[in-house]
């Protein structure tokens, strides 16, 4: 099979099916309301979020993997890169760059300037510990987790506490072997 | 806000310019929230009936907003007061906003004064759903429904507001009928008005 170029976030999102980011930030906004309600701890909602992320994110690759012809990449620098150029852009018409690489190449930060999620919301006092955009954390999170490597996501920096932008660090937590659980002539 | 490259920082929300709602996210993004918003739903009820309330529930409070928003930004802080005008701004501003294109068809029922109906051949939240057959009736629209249900309420247009599959001569898929049935008071008015 011949190999393909990967293509760019931006050629990749101008061939897509496109909605309406309103659409799509309201919805969002109606499902942390919803957690909130349910759960009323907003630890348990960030936990929930993270936990639609993952879901999300184990199946938001292959959409990722088909589209993007990315293969397998070298490093964890590229893959972080690719995350932040190719994978927000796709999905979400926005970029993010990567910054703060520890010594080491495992662990480093990726920052979102704008983001769809977070338009018309403002965190009411008794929600301080919400991290409003945790699915996001979680949807990278499962991404990786499906192409082998073991992840912790955190937000380090969140528009909606006070900062300046959102960044959310991404610390590579160790490869996992492939395994292929069947025999090759089942 | 978005797309105008550095985020400024403002002190209330509502100090910040809105935006002209042209930014866009891949059909998939909302696709895989939706499904999530869904599967959710599903572990915190027992029957079909409480699903589709909840996920009316959730569109509700999306339809508020839309209501807020379109008439601030695109009327001029005008709203529709008449029974038509508020049908025709769902019909085609709410529905282009959100969906990208006016609802195939709008049409009044022919057994009751008080039904109307906005119809879609392949409403976007049903795009990638299908309906597993030990869930009989159950439709995804309940969630658009939701949302014309926030509208009308907000405009003053209290109404019951249900999604059903209509299967459709020809079609594979059945298209989704929106079926909104007003509260008496509304029509009483309608009619004083004249």
């Amino acid at each position: 099979m011949a190999r393909v170029a990967p293509r760019t976030g931006d050629a990749i999102f101008a061939n897509v099916e496109r909605v309406n980011a309103e659409l799509f930030t309201l919805t969002y906004g109606a499902v942390v309301r919803q957690l909130l309600t349910d759960l009323e701890e907003v630890e348990e909602v960030n936990k929930q979020l993270d936990q639609m992320g993952y879901n999300i994110g184990i199946r938001l690759i292959d959409e990722f993997l088909a589209k993007s012809n990315v293969s397998r990449c070298n490093d964890f620098r590229e893959t972080t890169d690719v995350i932040a150029k190719v994978g927000f852009k796709m999905f979400l018409g926005v970029t993010a760059s990567v910054t703060n690489w520890d010594a080491d190449g495992t662990c480093c930060s990726i920052v979102l300037e704008d983001n769809p999620l977070v338009d018309f919301v403002e965190l009411p006092d008794n929600c301080q510990g919400l991290y409003y955009c945790n699915i996001l954390s979680g949807v990278i999170r499962g991404a990786l987790d499906m192409v082998s490597m073991k992840t912790e996501v955190t937000w380090l920096r969140d528009v909606l506490r006070g900062d300046d932008v959102f960044e959310l660090q991404v610390k590579l937590l160790k490869h996992v072997p492939e395994e292929y659980p069947y025999k090759d002539d089942e | 806000m978005i797309g105008v490259g550095k985020m400024k920082q403002y002190g209330n929300v509502l100090d910040k310019p809105l935006n002209k709602g042209k930014q866009e996210v891949s059909l998939s993004a909302f696709a895989f929230l939706f499904s999530e918003l869904v599967q959710y739903n599903q572990t915190q009820v027992d029957n079909i009936g409480e699903l589709e309330r909840r996920l009316e529930d959730a569109g509700y409070a999306v339809g508020a907003r839309v209501l807020e928003l379109l008439c601030h930004r695109d009327k001029g802080n005008r709203r529709e007061t008449r029974l038509l005008g508020i049908l025709s701004f769902v019909h085609s501003t709410v529905w282009k906003v959100l969906f990208g294109k006016v609802a195939d068809s709008l049409e009044k029922g022919t057994e009751h004064e008080d039904e109307y109906m906005i119809s879609e051949k392949e409403l976007l939240v049903n795009k990638f759903i299908s309906i597993p057959k030990d869930m009989g009736t159950f439709n995804c629209g309940a969630f658009v429904a939701g949302i014309v249900r926030g509208v009308l309420d907000g405009a003053g247009f209290p109404a019951v507001v249900t999604a059903h599959f209509v299967p459709m001569e020809g079609q594979q898929r059945p298209r989704t009928t929106i079926l909104i049935k007003f509260a008496e008071e509304v029509l009483r008015r309608e009619a004083r008005l004249g």
